[in-house]
């Protein structure tokens, strides 16, 4: 890996751990690759810090089995990274429910997580509908030009039609655990992240308010390049063969 | 022992920072309860987020883990909208570790950190389902402990907690673990808790409130006494004498979400002997004892590869007075094993330029601020209050940081201090005024903030007989600083809501009587009064009428040499002679030095335990006058006498 000076971890973040925050997993990463001693390259000025680049904030409380982190290493340190032995030497520095799956170069020439990404896959648990009128309900928000939800934006309250960013909902007809009395419907949705990214919790909102959110899983997150699909890192590469996205 | 988690976790997604509610931190612990050993739930009482970084609590958190006989788990105040979740869905208290339920543990032990906290305690004896008041607990619930500084005086919680715990806990959690465990060692049906209670009573270091009794005349204390024969009239703390041998934390708790400090923290030393009137942690910690340079070294380097922090914080009272500080900083920073990226953060600096020196050091990119404590705005106040700082030392170490590159330098200060005159107030203004100026010769930016804080007395300080400004004076005073820093382009002045100090000043100093109004306030809603946007003055004041009590009794009074105080069968060591006549030099303006390098005043927090101070070096730090009283120019000579067989590190393993 001479030439690859950015390195791209795949991770999950599942059970207690989801409910940190965005900011909380950019700092167990940090201290994380501290301990690693791994050669990450840190920032020029007053406050240096390292070099690390994080795809589409997952929302605080969604667990994850696709998320992804840019690592830049230091040019000057010598080269002693195998992106096999990755996932194992970080996994256990890391908090219990964060797993890293897979780590590759990508050319420091490929745009970032956060440009690249164009839309997730997700896994989602409701509380209030299920069967089916959770398909009449699906089907009902598919039929619809557009969906309004009220939302804040940086303290300011705003409205945006997500309609347009809801790809594909399909309900998922296996007869999981049920928690307790109440009855849980489940379904897949993929939703695009530009050009205003789409969360669970907005997407449950068009659905109405008896619909409560109880679990959202994200799956996947995809690229898409000349009308082809790709994932910023696969799985089945695991390290040995590092992906870098081309058409 | 069942874990809560399935109905805890359902609650989450609708609370605000929720990962304040799931452990899973590095260093977290799961211990195996069960018969034979003795179930501890630790609990800071306020938010996650200011209770986790605390050092005692993970202290005893780890000592207590180790022992084949306890088990140790954490649990914070949970916030007013988990509160209200766990209420609505009738989900008691429980650990972060395990989710076990607070009444499944065999001991609550508080840490006291802060008086505002108390109503927070007694909210987190009701989210237990725990009986509030100690007489009304049945010998299957939790005892209720508590220590920390503010356990000098017990006296407002007397009614709600067990058994309080003086001084350092080292040594004694293990002996109050063992007397539990003795207990509990018998059947049930055989279990009475007075039994435990004179138990525990007879440990050094442990008071019972339960077992004394407090008589009044004419609305005022008259003295606290034991009800029986067997209980000691006096209640002395305990004193680890070599913190080499209690080299914890050893794996500090690294929180999964953002706390108050979120760093490492070597403690370097305990104790202080500057002699601040003021201060009852520098009381009531004597004597100094200094971790060997060594040791702090290994917690250093062993601490920063366990949390992956990149941050170290070397806490005491007053670092830059730890023997050999700068040898010890610069072997840290150019330690190759951190490669360079490891910074020092000193929590207290000395105000002189040789510390600034120190700070250079240490801050090689960061230097957005520093922060210095006169305490006092003239001369004649600091050395009321024995904080002796000359304007020169200020003035050259505010000269030191601008020209070393520093843009903002914070001032802390007290006011309503005794003998407190307004040109005292005023001289504040002045001191800020003339460090912008010094700063304006190196740069145009320049940032002085001065940061006043209305002064609480407290137990077992030679200012525990003073009546506090009432809330009305600190707020003229306040306005009166403003009013004079007004016109200064670049000095800012905050300051703490002084109504917040007449209630610290409550607890700090009320009797047992306080308990009811701590309850009253509690019942009201009156939760989380540290925080400013849940302070209610109002709340208190209510409080205290019902009771036939009010602040200008309990805050506002000043006492008299031979009135009863309600700490007075507490000891921290110290003579309530000594304090007297400390307080006696204070209204006369007449200072004491450092008895670190000095003749001892007999103030007994040596003598009457038999320690001595534990420093490295037997003469004073090079630099300013600070503390000494001397000119430092010419290096320190008075010699010191050294506790023999002071260990390194290595040796203590």
């Amino acid at each position: 890996m001479a030439e690859a000076r950015r390195v791209r971890f795949r991770f999950s973040k599942t059970g207690k751990v989801r409910f940190t925050s965005h900011r909380d997993v950019a700092r167990m990463w940090e201290r994380a690759l501290r301990r690693s001693r791994l050669p990450v390259a840190l920032s020029q000025g007053f406050s240096p810090h390292p070099l690390l680049s994080f795809g589409l904030a997952l929302p605080t409380g969604c667990e994850s089995r696709g998320e992804y982190l840019d690592a830049r290493l230091d040019e000057a340190r010598p080269d002693e990274v195998s992106f096999d032995a990755l996932p194992s030497l970080l996994t256990p520095l890391l908090p219990d429910g964060v797993v890293v799956q897979a780590a590759g170069a990508v050319a420091l020439a490929e745009g970032s997580l956060q440009q690249e990404v164009a839309s997730c896959d997700w896994e989602l648990e409701v509380f209030g509908l299920s069967g089916e009128e959770l398909q009449e309900r699906v089907e009902q928000v598919l039929a619809s030009p557009s969906l309004i939800v009220h939302r804040e934006r940086k303290g300011r309250p705003t409205e945006d039609d997500v309609r347009p960013a809801i790809l594909t909902l399909a309900v998922t007809h296996d007869d999981g655990p049920e928690q307790g009395e109440q009855p849980i419907g489940r379904f897949r949705a993929e939703l695009a992240t530009h050009p205003r990214g789409v969360r669970p919790s907005d997407l449950l909102s068009a659905f109405g308010t008896d619909v409560v959110l109880a679990r959202a899983c994200r799956t996947h997150q995809w690229i898409e390049r000349d009308g082809a699909r790709f994932e910023p890192l696969s799985v089945s590469g695991l390290g040995t063969d590092p992906v870098v996205v081309h058409a | 022992m069942e874990s809560l988690w399935p109905q805890v976790e359902r609650l989450l997604l609708g609370v605000s920072k929720p990962a304040r509610y799931i452990g899973g931190e590095q260093g977290a612990q799961y211990p195996e309860h069960g018969p034979g050993k003795v179930a501890w739930m630790l609990l800071y009482p306020d938010t996650y987020e200011i209770g986790l970084p605390n050092q005692g609590l993970q202290i005893l958190y780890e000592i207590l883990n180790e022992r084949p006989d306890a088990v140790a788990e954490r649990a914070y105040a949970p916030w007013v909208d988990m509160e209200a979740a766990m209420r609505a869905a009738g989900v008691p208290l429980f650990s972060v570790e395990q989710h076990v339920a607070a009444r499944d543990f065999d001991v609550m032990a508080f840490n006291l950190s802060a008086e505002l906290v108390y109503t927070n305690l007694l909210n987190l004896l009701d989210l237990a389902r725990v009986p509030l008041h100690a007489g009304e607990r049945e010998p299957g619930d939790p005892w209720v402990i508590a220590g920390g500084h503010c356990a000098f005086n017990p006296e407002p919680l007397a009614d709600f907690v067990d058994a309080f715990a003086l001084g350092d806990g080292e040594e004694l959690v293990g002996e109050i673990n063992h007397a539990i465990a003795g207990w509990l060692a018998a059947p049930a049906p055989e279990r009475k808790r007075e039994d435990l209670r004179l138990t525990l009573a007879q440990i050094e270091g442990v008071y019972v409130p339960a077992l004394y009794t407090s008589s009044y005349r004419d609305g005022r204390l008259a003295g606290t006494v034991p009800v029986m024969p067997g209980v000691p009239a006096e209640v002395a703390k305990r004193t680890v004498t070599d913190l080499a041998d209690w080299p914890y934390p050893a794996r500090p708790l690294v929180p999964l979400t953002e706390v108050v400090h979120d760093r490492l923290n070597v403690e370097v030393f305990r104790g202080c002997t500057r002699g601040c009137r003021f201060c009852q942690a520098g009381m009531i910690t004597r004597p100094v004892r200094e971790r060997p340079a060594e040791q702090v070294k290994e917690m250093v380097s062993t601490g920063l590869a366990w949390s992956g922090h990149d941050e170290v914080t070397l806490t005491s009272l007053s670092t830059a007075d730890f023997s050999g500080i700068e040898d010890t900083v610069r072997e840290i920073i150019d330690d190759p094993v951190h490669e360079g990226r490891v910074s020092v953060s000193l929590p207290s600096l000395r105000v002189d330029a040789f510390t600034v020196g120190t700070a250079a050091q240490i801050q090689k990119v960061r230097r957005t601020g520093l922060t210095f404590a006169p305490e006092g705005g003239t001369w004649r106040m600091r050395q009321v209050i024995n904080k002796l700082i000359t304007e020169d030392d200020l003035y050259s170490a505010v000269d030191a940081a601008f020209s070393q590159g520093w843009r903002r330098v914070k001032l802390y200060f007290l006011i309503g201090l005794p003998t407190e005159r307004d040109e005292d107030v005023i001289g504040i203004a002045e001191l800020g005024k003339h460090c912008v100026e010094i700063g304006r010769r190196y740069t145009k930016s320049v940032t002085v903030v001065a940061s006043v804080g209305g002064f609480v007395p407290k137990a077992h300080t030679p200012f525990q007989w003073f009546g506090q400004d009432t809330v009305d004076e600190l707020q003229r005073k306040v306005n009166l600083l403003r009013e004079h820093a007004r016109t200064t382009r670049g000095l800012t002045v905050r300051w703490h809501e002084p109504a917040a100090s007449a209630v610290e000043g409550l607890a700090s100093r009320g009797d047992r009587r306080m308990g009811a109004v701590i309850e009253r306030v509690w019942r009201a809603g009156g939760t989380f009064q540290e925080w400013s946007e849940r302070f209610d003055l109002a709340l208190w004041e209510e409080a205290l009428a019902a009771e036939g009590l009010s602040l200008a009794e309990v805050a506002h009074r000043h006492r008299d040499e031979l009135e009863p105080l309600p700490w007075d069968h507490i000891s921290a060591g110290l003579h309530r002679d000594f304090l007297w006549s400390d307080w006696q030099d204070a209204l006369a303006e007449a200072a004491v030095e450092d008895c670190r390098w000095t003749p001892c005043y007999d103030c007994g927090a040596c003598t009457g335990f038999g320690l001595e101070h534990v420093v490295a070096s037997p003469v004073p730090p090079a630099g300013g006058s600070q503390g000494t009283g001397q000119d430092l120019s010419v290096g320190g000579r008075i010699p010191v006498r050294l506790i023999s067989g002071v260990r390194s590190g290595a040796e203590a393993g």
